[in-house]
């Protein structure tokens, strides 16, 4: 018995543009975010996050206006720099490669917040609403945003369905899928480059700063139950959907509400259930 | 237990003047080994000897050395499809979400192709695989809920359902139960018997001569290689190990002897 005023908020067009938005970019990352998690890849993602900041304005100024496409292009460009970076240091300086993540998390980000403010004071660029890229503003998705959203999501959930198999040897021995001649590095790089286009396009709903955790979150709780790794996708894709589409609902009800922590919270929520009393239940979705 | 091959066959896994350096230390020196079809073989050598790198040379798993590597007559990286490998145990986090089963159905996806689906066959041979390693009963059981010995088990199955002529194991004993130590070697004898190679990188010398025919002394460099009964000698394992086994002194060469 929804209220009325839930009701009107339905059936606004704005609203539903903003709920099927978020619940591609839920489930895109959710999904993705299972091999991050199996991968410990949690921190690469919070890394390659943070340092989307400065691509985020360095698009917008590129493209001289607010560009989704361009934005979240140098939103790519700079997170998979930072990636980059991290592991030279690590390779050819013999930096502990957790270290020199956290050293390129907070450059990227601070090198974000000083480019911010100042382009923020540029004519016209207060009304861009370029800061709604530090804690995500659902209301900002457009209705052309969801075309680029969804191919996005299309694209990337496709690939993972395609190479499934390979990406499962992968992430659990690879080792052994070499041993056997199976090109691992190119699955690993995809395996990355997924991560990063999984945050990227998250950026606008949840923000530079909390993005990770939809990422990892959903996939946390999706362990917790799940018995098999297309059981863990499918899961976790459920739960990053739901959690984004809550937020993105209860962030466009209330005015002045952040998408993101809202978001984050009910994601981490859903993880903090299943770790209570999901204890390894082994839920395997046969034919899923 | 070993059948000779013919005198022309190349041997099932070869190095020819292998070299490996991790940073400034000399990890192997020069090893040329040759082992031969149908062995049931073992590396052995002290601990930082080099046994594991030797196989994942021969696998085409290590960062560079010098020398060349065979397999089954073939240039290693050529070959090493055709191996059944089975990695130690500890290179992968049981924590996946996966059934022994799953695990046992992924040594096929190789010849699966990047893009197809394990489907109801695949699922067969690997539950065969896991009927032959005694596992039949486990194949729904979460690969972390398994023992250290099954998951080993698990492991073995993996790479028999890929059916090769040569196996190469690392430490395939380590941390495992006396029963499915008992259940492992079993499978490997059953293996050699059917003409299949075998050679496994193994450090606990009590059980060597039991349970192989031909084995290879290494640290570092290669000291000895052939079959267990001419090789295994106490001045051979005294000059591998160095002085750095006083068990070796008391309780090896008896055990020698009694293989002998």
């Amino acid at each position: 018995m929804p209220s009325e005023p839930l009701r009107q908020l339905l059936l606004d067009p704005t609203v539903v543009t903003v709920a099927l938005g978020a619940l591609l970019l839920g489930a895109t990352a959710g999904a993705l975010g299972t091999f991050a998690v199996l991968r410990r890849q949690s921190l690469l993602g919070d890394t390659m996050s943070h340092a989307a900041l400065p691509g985020v304005v360095l698009g917008y100024l590129l493209a001289q206006g607010r560009s989704l496409p361009a934005m979240l292009a140098g939103a790519l460009v700079t997170g998979l720099a930072a990636a980059l970076l991290a592991q030279l240091l690590a390779r050819r300086r013999g930096v502990k490669h957790e270290a020199a993540l956290g050293t390129w998390l907070g450059t990227g980000f601070a090198l974000g917040v000083v480019l911010l403010s100042l382009v923020q004071h540029q004519p016209g660029a207060g009304s861009a609403g370029l800061e709604q890229f530090l804690f995500g503003q659902a209301a900002a998705t457009l209705r052309s945003d969801l075309l680029l959203i969804g191919a996005i999501a299309l694209l990337s959930l496709g690939l993972v369905a395609l190479l499934f198999h390979r990406f499962e040897l992968v992430t659990f021995d690879p080792r052994f899928a070499r041993a056997g001649g199976v090109a691992v590095r190119v699955y690993e790089t995809l395996l990355t480059l997924l991560l990063a286009v999984a945050i990227v396009v998250g950026l606008q709903l949840v923000g530079v700063v909390l993005m990770s955790a939809l990422v990892v979150a959903p996939a946390v709780a999706a362990r917790q139950l799940a018995g098999s790794l297309g059981a863990m996708l499918w899961l976790s894709a459920a739960v990053g959907a739901f959690s984004a589409l809550v937020g993105a609902l209860a962030s466009a009800a209330v005015p002045g509400l952040s998408t993101g922590p809202t978001v984050v919270l009910v994601a981490t929520a859903c993880a903090a259930l299943a770790l209570a009393f999901g204890r390894r239940r082994g839920v395997r979705l046969e034919g899923a | 237990m070993s059948r000779p091959a013919p005198a022309s066959a190349p041997p099932a896994a070869e190095t020819v003047g292998v070299s490996l350096r991790y940073g400034r230390a000399l990890a192997l020196d020069g090893v040329s080994l040759r082992v031969p079809r149908g062995a049931m073989g073992a590396v052995v050598g002290p601990n930082g000897a080099g046994k594991s790198t030797l196989l994942k040379v021969l696998l085409g798993l290590d960062d560079g050395h010098e020398g060349d590597a065979y397999l089954l007559g073939r240039p290693a990286l050529q070959a090493r499809h055709l191996v059944g490998y089975v990695p130690q145990r500890s290179t992968v986090d049981w924590d996946f979400p996966a059934t022994a089963l799953d695990v046992v159905t992924m040594g096929l996806y190789r010849q699966l192709g990047p893009f197809r689906r394990a489907g109801r066959a695949a699922r067969e041979r690997a539950r065969a695989a896991l009927a032959e390693v005694g596992m039949e009963a486990f194949e729904d059981r979460q690969i972390g809920q398994l023992s250290g010995g099954q998951q080993q088990r698990v492991f073995l199955a993996r790479a028999l359902v890929q059916e090769a002529e040569l196996y190469l194991l690392d430490e395939p004993f380590a941390g495992v139960d006396a029963a499915s130590e008992a259940a492992l070697v079993e499978v490997l004898r059953r293996l050699n018997a059917q003409g299949a190679t075998v050679v496994a990188v193994h450090h606990d010398l009590t059980t060597l001569a039991s349970y192989f025919d031909w084995i290879a002394l290494l640290n570092v460099r290669l000291f000895a290689q052939g079959p267990l009964a001419a090789t295994l000698t106490p001045e051979a394992l005294q000059a591998a190990y160095g002085g750095r086994l006083p068990l070796l002194a008391t309780l090896a060469p008896e055990e020698v002897r009694r293989a002998v």
